[in-house]
């Protein structure tokens, strides 16, 4: 029963192994654009004024609300019929153009792990010691100075293990984008379930796919963690 | 956009997926209720056999998307079919809600679990020797002591996952249920009307917000011994 | 680099280093510091005592700014300090004067991420753009020390307290300030590890370093500061050279405050 797995015209595997390449592609594509409107959004939850705090909070809080695949919807969707008013209001009659299923699934995903990773991070600028801070102050460092070398290098080992469990669940979230037609593993797994008729074997491989690909991110953080914490005493 | 508009023409398919949506959950989370308790016991309590299977069977489940277990259960028992069909199963397995259900109590009782543990761990020792003494037996103290700290302990975090269940049944539509999230997709491939997907988000941050509510009213009514003043007499320990 | 030990208190023309006048402050409603004056000059040690709440460790942390005086001036080496009322004080001239002025904090407050040697080589490489090198060979001479040659590549939660508070010690001092501000130093610190703490503040006072010293030790204050300045419920009650004051108080403040201690 092995061969189906076998690589080249007869198997599957080289099939599957292209959907995991697409699956990794679009977990990577996604960090740092989520970690960057975690960043941005972050700063909107600490930011003095009302109004932009309102901004950051109602932003998390429909991100974190709405089911993930909902979201992928609405930007799939959404931006797909924006575009196709927007050229047709240019291009009369013309074809228009659609935006790429991989395009709205990074998106999508982005816009979730970003309301949770603003939640991280606040988090973790909130957990640095004050008195770091005034020592930095004290030597007559720049506010960028101390965010630079100060804040930033120790926010990583405050939000590292929530960053982590972030990752571990985009990658699993990735999985939703195979419904909008992205070459992921969990599509083609379908497609190699379509022709060979045997839905368990080949969904549980996937299965098993995406649980190495989780148990692996999980040693991998947890080296960063240590290398993150070194010098620093575990409490 | 005319959201006035969509809703009025839509309402009925809107209302009949949101009780779709309500009962995969509230399903789901009543079964989860018996079986997270026991799964936390014995990832408390198991031998190393069926400890490691626990573990197992909890890694497997934080380890995998949601979506590829539904699929799993819903398409892979096919592959099983005269098996099913001896046992007298296959009509229940061929029943979409039914995989959904059984899916989501699966992923959910594997998350809940394990933040039960915590709760259970965390149970101070003395309060359990203090039971031992009065000459309890352990089903008593497992009622009476450790699950009304271990519950209160996890409360949060199991508000939390009652709010990932809600979030997760949507994945239900990717299966032909008919809940909140695929009536709107029904809809919206129908009219490309994106207004129903703003009906639909107002609907499903409606349903969290309640469950965020009512998770803070139970918090206060499990907390109340916490607070010396409180007026409920015999409340505290 | 570290001032020769020729320079005795005796042999310059001591200079003024820093002036407070009539500096207030309030948290809110609660005002607690109600109008204080200080002067220090090249070589002055002033210890600041007072009991908990008098307001001492508030008034360091708005000699450096770390905490803005509600009113009141202050002059660091001639230049005077823009309060800028309600907008707070200019952000680059507020950087200026606190790279003149050093701090040693009560937790220490070491960065955490960056070992020994780097804690002390933060402020000159990248507030005073010395080279790396440069600023390296100074603060392992600073380090040796304070003692600590031993320990440069650590971190510090490798160290004792009394180790973390030598090694802030050396990282105010790679600043080569004009004054050292000490806030309560050995505070955190247990019994057995003060002294050693004290023991490089006394060289550094000897070596005619300008230092003021928040802190609750009495004999430190009566055997190494040029100054006493006690403070009460927000203002001075009492101030002047240590023995005098030590021996003959003169106001009722003071002298029950060193009955309770002694």
């Amino acid at each position: 029963m092995f061969d189906q797995f076998s690589f080249g015209n007869t198997g599957w595997g080289d099939e599957l192994l292209s959907g995991l390449g697409v699956t990794v592609r679009l977990a990577a594509a996604t960090l740092p654009v989520g970690l960057l409107i975690g960043f941005g959004v972050a700063q909107l939850l600490m930011a003095r004024s009302f109004m932009l705090r309102a901004v950051g909070v109602g932003y998390t809080t429909l991100m974190r609300g709405l089911p993930e695949i909902l979201t992928l919807f609405m930007v799939y969707n959404g931006v797909g019929l924006a575009l196709k008013s927007f050229s047709q209001h240019f291009a009369p009659g013309g074809a228009g153009f659609d935006i790429s299923p991989f395009v709205a699934g990074t998106t999508a995903l982005a816009l979730v792990f970003g309301a949770f990773a603003a939640e991280v991070i606040r988090g973790g600028f909130i957990a640095i010691p004050r008195g770091q801070i005034e020592a930095g102050q004290a030597i007559g460092m720049s506010p960028a100075q101390i965010f630079w070398r100060i804040k930033l290098p120790q926010l990583w080992r405050f939000a590292l293990p929530g960053l982590g469990n972030l990752w571990l669940g985009l990658l699993k979230d990735t999985s939703l984008v195979s419904i909008i037609a992205v070459n992921d593993l969990m599509r083609m797994t379908k497609v190699a379930v379509g022709v060979t008729k045997q839905p368990f074997t080949f969904y549980l491989v996937a299965c098993a796919i995406y649980w190495v690909l989780c148990l692996f991110s999980e040693t991998a953080l947890a080296r960063m963690e240590r290398r993150a914490n070194r010098g620093v005493a575990r409490a | 956009m005319d959201l006035i508009g969509t809703l009025l023409a839509n309402w009925p398919r809107l209302l009949d997926g949101t009780a779709m949506t309500l009962k995969l959950t509230v399903t789901a989370a009543l079964i989860s209720v018996v079986i997270t308790p026991l799964l936390a016991l014995g990832r408390v309590h198991a031998g190393p056999v069926a400890g490691g299977l626990l573990r197992l069977y909890v890694s497997f489940v934080r380890g995998t998307p949601l979506l590829a277990q539904l699929f799993l259960v819903f398409y892979g028992s096919g592959q099983f079919r005269p098996f099913f069909q001896e046992w007298g199963l296959w009509g229940f397995i061929r029943e979409p809600f039914n995989c959904c259900v059984l899916v989501l109590v699966m992923y959910t009782t594997a998350y809940q679990a394990e933040i039960l543990r915590g709760g259970i761990q965390a149970v101070p020792r003395g309060e359990v020797e203090a039971a031992q003494a009065v000459g309890m037996t352990y089903r008593q103290i497992l009622r009476r002591v450790i699950f009304p700290h271990a519950v209160r302990f996890a409360w949060p975090g199991l508000g939390n996952e009652m709010i990932i269940l809600v979030k997760g049944s949507a994945l239900a539509s990717v299966v032909t249920v008919f809940d909140l999230m695929g009536r709107s997709r029904q809809i919206f491939l129908h009219s490309f009307d994106f207004a129903i997907y703003i009906w639909a988000a107002a609907i499903y941050l409606m349903i969290t917000a309640c469950i965020v509510l009512l998770w803070r009213l139970i918090e206060l009514r499990l907390a109340r011994h916490m607070h010396p003043s409180s007026p409920l007499p015999g409340a505290s320990p | 680099m570290i001032s020769s030990p020729a320079a005795k208190p005796a042999d310059r023309q001591p200079e003024l280093v820093l002036k407070a006048e009539d500096i207030t402050k309030s948290f809110g409603a609660v005002e607690v510091l109600k109008g204080i004056s200080l002067q220090a000059r090249t070589h002055d040690v002033i210890s600041i005592l007072g009991a908990s709440g008098s307001g001492k460790s508030t008034f360091l942390r708005c000699l450096n700014l770390l905490e803005t005086p509600t009113s009141g001036r202050l002059v660091v080496h001639g230049e005077e300090v823009k309060l800028g009322g309600d907008r707070g004080p200019d952000a680059r001239h507020v950087q200026r004067i606190r790279a003149r002025l050093g701090m040693v904090f009560q937790q220490f407050n070491l960065w955490s991420h960056r070992t020994v040697l780097e804690n002390v080589m933060e402020g000159p490489v990248h507030v005073k753009k010395q080279k790396v090198a440069e600023a390296r060979e100074r603060a392992e001479a600073l380090l040796a020390r304070v003692g600590l040659s031993q320990r440069m590549d650590m971190y510090p939660s490798q160290l004792s307290g009394g180790q973390q508070q030598r090694v802030a010690i050396a990282r105010a001092l790679a600043m080569e300030p004009d004054a050292i501000l000490f806030d309560e130093p050995t505070s955190a610190l247990d019994p057995e590890l003060v002294g050693e703490v004290l023991k490089v503040m006394r060289d550094l006072a000897e070596e005619g370093r300008t230092m003021i010293v928040v802190t609750h030790e009495m004999d430190f204050a009566r055997a190494v500061s040029s100054e006493v300045v006690f403070l009460h419920e927000g203002r001075i009650a009492e101030q002047g050279a240590p023995d005098a004051m030590f021996s003959a108080p003169k106001s009722e403040e003071f002298a029950r405050f060193i009955a309770k201690r002694h």
